[in-house]
């Protein structure tokens, strides 16, 4: 990735602003996205607001279908607060991966990418300190969801390795998730219209899932798209290992879709980086 | 490579830029040499910020070519980042940061050693008489003032030697206009090599060696304030009247002393000695029976620079003009400016 060389005909013979002041050449990508994940997360404590009311929506979620829609969805073998959980887990963080973009587009709006375009660092840190700092957002909320799901009556019919797992899985697709905002957030420029432009592109994928209803209550022109969509096919990976079942599939399946979200939206939100 | 020192630090050559149909710059040369300052003066749109952005390699040039210590900055973009310092229009700082974590947030940024880091921030907060404020407030906090006082600061952790401002105290009030000045001052005595966009000739003048004036993406004059200034007559005599009638009389009678021009009520002169002009300005339209309701003397401004150059006002220049943000005036800073 990128290394700075430090051409030393650059800053040699400029008087008093040479000196100790010259960039170190020992520099790292990964260090320029840690310096940009701790700035992120000290902006998300600072803002505790936005934790708080990405959370809310999904707490709702969960007393809805536990309480108000659950008792009229039947699904095979299990009680329904079961089922919900996994889609529960995988609709939080796919639609708290909007945030990555507005936050991205905030940051383009008020002139700091520009200073950071302007320092000699590596250009992946932007966005890859932004999604890290993302991943840490979401350990929290998963965890707190984790915690409403457990006092409305869910419990994990696996073990709690598999249970583990199963949120691991939803943190890995939070991350590539990220990757995919990171490019809306990036191409817009401006947090409304990446909130706006977001929305259309994660409600098909959170309500036409099997993330709160099991497929075959949907038209079959619908199915075939549910079922083949990566939030689907996600929530049956984090759902066999709530509740059990053959995972290694469901999982692999999960994971290759994650895996060719980042390797599609990395590189086109960083080409974007370099070019607005 | 040839010898750094033997050329200017910023060499701009034949510089193009498009947006769509909009042609941002055409055709704009100039260079800077090490350790001046150079002052690109021009109204709102007129291809300042896009120079600007193509210098420190936020914006690639359609044509032409810009060095920046001999480094091109479309082929060795990070070389000539580790070279600059960039503080704009739009103060860009962390507003949920403290001022110190901004600044270290930069100097790990540009990889200075983990000390050195710590002892910049130190000594840049100082500078800039923000120590007070560094550690327990959030910039959203901050007036105008020290929030650019910080911007600059912030484009001045790695020690670059060539520093680009982007209209620094657009939006300030007078007092922070002055005390930015007076740190710019101190900065360039240092040796940094400046280039400094404004809308204020006034800023140009105090600041800047030579003075480059552009008007929609061209250069249309180069010089030093004085030169410039000596193309209008060093002061402009303005009259203000009741009515419209009194100020074409008073144009009549005042005819002899140069070329008055009038603009609604207000009648204009440049002149080179303002005090007896005045004088006999005064003492001429008594006799003609007419009473100005204003009057004063000033120094030229921009826009007479530009009615002298283009023979219309600055802020005539087209739609992309509105853009000027009201920057954050809030609160008038104590600062001092400078220790």
């Amino acid at each position: 990735m990128a290394t700075t060389t430090v051409d030393p005909a650059a800053t040699a013979g400029t008087g008093p602003a040479a000196g100790p002041g010259a960039p170190v050449a020992r520099h790292t990508a990964v260090a320029d996205a840690l310096t940009l994940t701790w700035r992120n997360l000290l902006n998300l404590r600072r803002k505790p607001q936005l934790i708080v009311f990405a959370t809310i929506q999904p707490v709702i979620f969960v007393l809805m279908f536990r309480f108000v829609f659950g008792g009229a969805i039947n699904v095979p073998g299990t009680s329904y607060v079961n089922y919900l959980m996994a889609g529960i887990f995988v609709q939080t963080v796919t639609f708290g991966a909007l945030s990555t973009g507005v936050g991205l587009a905030e940051d383009m709006t008020n002139g700091l990418i520009d200073r950071f375009r302007s320092l000699p660092m590596a250009r992946s840190a932007v966005l890859v300190g932004r999604t890290l700092a993302d991943l840490c957002r979401n350990v929290f909320v998963v965890a707190l969801m984790a915690v409403v799901g457990f006092l409305v009556g869910f419990r994990w019919e696996t073990n709690a390795l598999a249970f583990s797992a199963g949120l691991g899985v939803v943190l890995l697709f939070a991350f590539a998730l990220s990757w995919m905002f990171a490019f809306v957030g990036m191409t817009v420029g401006d947090a409304e219209t990446a909130q706006a432009a977001s929305f259309p592109i994660l409600a098909p994928l959170v309500f036409a899932s099997s993330a709160f209803v099991p497929l075959d209550t949907m038209p079959g022109w619908l199915q075939a798209f549910a079922e083949h969509q990566p939030v689907s096919i996600t929530v049956d990976a984090v759902r066999a290992l709530l509740l059990g079942g053959p995972t290694a599939g469901p999982v692999l399946k999960a994971l290759l879709w994650m895996v060719a979200i980042v390797a599609v939206f990395a590189p086109l939100a960083i080409a974007r980086y370099r070019r607005v | 490579m040839p010898s750094p020192t033997s050329r200017p630090a910023i060499v701009v050559e034949g510089l193009g830029k498009h947006f769509g149909e909009v042609e941002a710059l055409k055709d704009v040369s100039f260079e800077v040499p090490r350790g001046a300052v150079l002052g690109l003066l021009g109204p709102n749109g007129a291809g300042k910020t896009t120079s600007v952005r193509i210098l420190t390699t936020l914006l690639p040039p359609d044509t032409g070519s810009a060095h920046v210590l001999g480094l091109d900055v479309t082929t060795h973009r990070q070389e000539v980042r580790s070279s600059i310092g960039l503080a704009g229009q739009y103060a860009a700082v962390d507003e949920f940061l403290t001022a110190r974590e901004n600044l270290l947030m930069v100097g790990r940024l540009t990889h200075l050693g983990r000390a050195e880091i710590r002892a910049r921030a130190d000594e840049l907060l100082a500078q800039f008489d923000l120590a007070d404020a560094a550690d327990d407030r959030q910039v959203r906090t901050f007036s105008g003032g020290m929030r650019r006082r910080l911007d600059l600061a912030a484009a001045l952790v790695h020690r670059p030697p060539v520093l680009f401002l982007d209209e620094p105290t657009t939006g300030l009030d007078p007092k922070g206009r002055n005390d930015l000045w007076a740190t710019i001052e101190q900065l360039v005595e240092g040796g940094t090599t400046l280039l400094l966009t404004t809308q204020y000739l006034e800023e140009a003048d105090r600041l800047a060696d030579r003075i480059v004036v552009i008007d929609h993406g061209t250069v249309i004059a180069e010089g030093t304030a004085v030169e410039l200034k000596a193309r209008l007559g060093a002061t402009v005599l303005e009259l203000g009247f009741a009515g419209h009638e009194d100020t074409a009389r008073a144009g009549g009678v005042l005819a002899p002393l140069g070329e008055p021009t009038v603009e609604g009520s207000v009648l204009r002169l440049t002149v080179d000695d303002g005090a007896r002009s005045m004088l006999t300005a005064v003492r001429a339209l008594d006799d003609a029976g007419l009473e100005p309701a204003t009057a004063a003397l000033r120094e030229p401004t921009l826009d007479d620079v530009f009615l002298a150059l283009t023979g219309r006002r600055a802020d005539d220049t087209g739609p992309d003009d509105a853009a000027a943000p009201p920057d954050g005036t809030t609160g008038a800073p104590r600062a001092r400016g400078a220790a």
